[in-house]
């Protein structure tokens, strides 16, 4: 039965404390960044609730491979094959190009490696916010993963890791509005920035000028100027180049080439961004006297 | 759940929150409400607190009006739940925008109708399960 009298504050008095704790959250979340130990508690507590909800997906995927017929198993068994003996042809000659590669810039005196650590990790299959480009993988905290950390799938580039917690981090995919990637064109080294657009297919390119070569069909690199990610991976292709009479910059549009919506495992790439900042660090000091040493025979 | 159904999913936790605080109006409140959405800004990954205050203003609402709609109709009840509804998206959006996040489409506002077609159905279904488990 409901008391006649409420005792305790009145449910307006509530909702006005409720509301102020709210804006405070946002105002701490949002300019000062203090409430990460927050938020990476409470998302151990729910990450059961995670798991539960990504259960149903990963429980018919298991059904999936069991049920698979044999002759599907064949073919795919075969395709593989196929695949990995091309793609053993093809390292071979990248071995050779690597090794010469690195002979080259030992020649130079840059410090940069190639090599570099990656983990594999699987998305969850849980829907977050809908109006964000986020995924959420199963890796956290506890398996090294940083913020800031770049994300690949088998074909290019996905995004970057924008939040840790212990058990899980979330991924901000390169379609996210809020997301800008340091491109250049492929073929010709054409430097611009491509910026999500909120649908999963879509990249915009900024400030292209009209009179700049970039055709349908061009390849988008990442330029590794952000530091983020590592320089010469791919990242889409370019599917309409517009020019309107009343637009200063050409209007680009690209495709992301990492099967955004499809992919189920994904890479986190580690070192490169330190190894960037050796290399240009070093590069200054060694620079000049691989300079130096190639001007005096 | 594929990707073109993401504007017609009904606001699951806010259905319940409302629902629980019609039940048991003496025990839940606002701040189960914006504990609700605290925890719904951290499984969705968004602006901690953007939810939280949403869902705190639409308990105060579900408070106040409780008592109402539980004389109401059906279809009466599913409007003012609407209504309630319709003022959490906004202020979400509202946030939103305020914090210079991308805002979506207009088709953001489609889930409070399917949550509003939704409703007495999904009072029918907890109800039983509250009369089976015997909580009030």
């Amino acid at each position: 039965m409901k008391p006649l009298f409420n005792r305790g504050p009145s449910a307006a008095v509530r909702m006005v404390i409720a509301v102020a704790f709210a804006f405070a959250l946002i105002i701490a979340d949002l300019h000062y960044r203090q409430l990460d130990s927050l938020r990476s508690g409470l998302a151990v507590t729910v990450y059961p609730l995670h798991f539960l909800a990504a259960l149903p997906a990963r429980i018919a995927q298991n059904l999936e491979t069991q049920v698979a017929s044999k002759t599907r198993l064949h073919a795919e068994n075969d395709r593989l094959h196929r695949e990995n003996l091309m793609l053993r042809a093809r390292l071979q000659r990248f071995a050779s190009l690597e090794s010469e590669n690195e002979r080259l810039r030992n020649l130079l005196g840059s410090a940069f490696k190639v090599g570099e650590r990656v983990l594999i990790a699987e998305l969850l299959q849980v829907d977050l916010d809908p109006y964000r480009q986020q995924v959420l993988v199963d890796k956290g905290a506890l398996s090294g993963v940083f913020v800031g950390q770049p994300v690949l799938d088998a074909n290019a580039v996905m995004g970057q890791v924008v939040r840790t917690n212990p058990l899980t981090s979330t991924v901000l995919l390169i379609t996210d509005a809020r997301h800008s990637l340091p491109v250049k064109v492929n073929r010709n080294g054409l430097r611009s920035i491509a910026i999500g657009s909120g649908l999963v297919d879509q990249l915009n390119l900024l400030h292209v000028p009209k009179k700049a070569d970039v055709r349908v069909g061009d390849l988008l690199v990442t330029s590794g100027l952000g530091g983020t990610y590592p320089p010469g991976y791919p990242v889409a292709r370019i599917t309409e180049v517009r020019i309107e009479a009343g637009q200063r910059f050409a209007t680009v549009i690209a495709e992301p080439t990492a099967r955004l919506d499809r992919s189920h495992e994904v890479l986190l790439v580690w070192s490169l961004p330190k190894l960037m900042e050796g290399a240009m660090t070093n590069s200054e000091s060694a620079e000049p006297a691989a300079l130096r040493s190639t001007l005096e025979p | 759940m594929p990707d073109g159904a993401a504007d017609y999913r009904p606001q699951w936790v806010a259905l319940t929150v409302i629902f629980w605080i019609t039940t048991l109006p003496n025990r839940i409140g606002v701040f189960w409400a914006f504990f609700a959405g605290l925890m719904l800004d951290v499984v969705t990954g968004s602006l901690l607190g953007r939810h939280a205050l949403s869902f705190s203003v639409m308990g105060y609402l579900t408070v106040e009006l409780e008592q109402r709609i539980a004389l109401f109709r059906a279809w009466q009840q599913a409007v003012s739940i609407w209504l309630i509804l319709t003022v959490e998206r906004l202020l979400s959006l509202w946030v939103l925008s305020a914090t210079n996040q991308p805002t979506p489409a207009l088709s953001y506002w489609t889930a409070t109708f399917v949550s509003m077609l939704l409703w007495p159905w999904f009072a029918i279904v907890l109800r039983g399960i509250v009369r089976r488990l015997d909580l009030t």
